[in-house]
């Protein structure tokens, strides 16, 4: 069955927590396996983080919207910012790549996300915001159907 | 998020128990810190046994403390990684400057 939802959060990093676990608690009626909940909970993660951190640079005031969608056996997570936007898309994908070297930031977010997904989309303009599309299917555990 | 830190000798055994994401960071890098700046500590081995959660800002809070400790020549090692931890540690190659322990 095709299925939705979506939330609007404050942009402060204590609703990280929230936001990694509503989708997943969502994304049980797929029957995921306990791997493929925590591959869930870290992409959520690491996209609410580049909008805290990146996007809004900590402003409590802004806002992040994530809509879930269930078709057939795949999750499709969009999160949405309104922040400063990414310049270079491509630059921010590549592994280590950052630009807050000096807080001691790994670089690893947006590899994280294309590697425990099926697809990763992002769509950005300088000022005008940042949309993140995540796919993941399923492989639904077929013993949990019978 | 629970950090616990221990001395024994010149190596510092750092217990980190719960969810480390950029909520909980900025915490657990101070009590560390705070262990590290009493000196005497030429090894951390960070117990993760009792880590459930943990993101890339978690991988950048295991690397400026291996800065910090690789500046007086000390070793980091890590232990207890549950297997999606150890899968966020693997894809970050941090297992080429942390040695994982059992």
């Amino acid at each position: 069955m095709n299925n939705y939802f979506e939330i609007k959060l404050k942009a402060i990093s204590e609703n990280e927590r929230f936001a990694r676990n509503v989708v997943a608690a969502f994304s049980v009626t797929l029957n995921p396996t306990l791997n493929e909940i925590k591959d869930i909970k870290t992409v959520i993660s690491e996209a609410v983080t580049n909008c805290i951190v990146h996007a809004y640079n900590g402003d409590a005031d802004k806002e992040i919207l994530i809509k879930c969608n269930i078709e057939d056996n795949t999750l499709i997570t969009t999160i949405i910012d309104d922040g400063v936007g990414i310049p270079d898309i491509e630059l921010a994908l590549t592994a280590f790549y950052t630009t807050r070297e000096e807080e001691e930031r790994s670089g690893m977010g947006f590899t994280l996300m294309q590697s425990f997904t099926d697809d990763l989309e992002v769509l950005s303009n300088e000022n005008g915001g940042t949309t993140v599309i995540m796919k993941k299917k399923i492989k639904r555990n077929e013993a949990m159907d019978a | 998020m629970e950090v616990i830190t221990k001395q024994i000798y010149d190596n510092l055994i750092v217990t980190l128990m719960g969810e480390l994401d950029e909520c909980t960071a900025d915490g657990t890098r101070l009590v560390i810190d705070n262990a590290i700046a009493k000196g005497g500590i030429n090894c951390v081995t960070f117990d993760m046994s009792g880590l459930t959660f943990m993101d890339s800002t978690g991988i950048g809070v295991l690397l400026g403390r291996y800065k910090i400790i690789k500046k007086n020549g000390g070793v980091v090692q890590i232990r207890g990684c549950n297997s999606h931890v150890d899968r966020v540690l693997s894809m970050s190659g941090i297992y080429r400057i942390m040695k994982k322990i059992s």
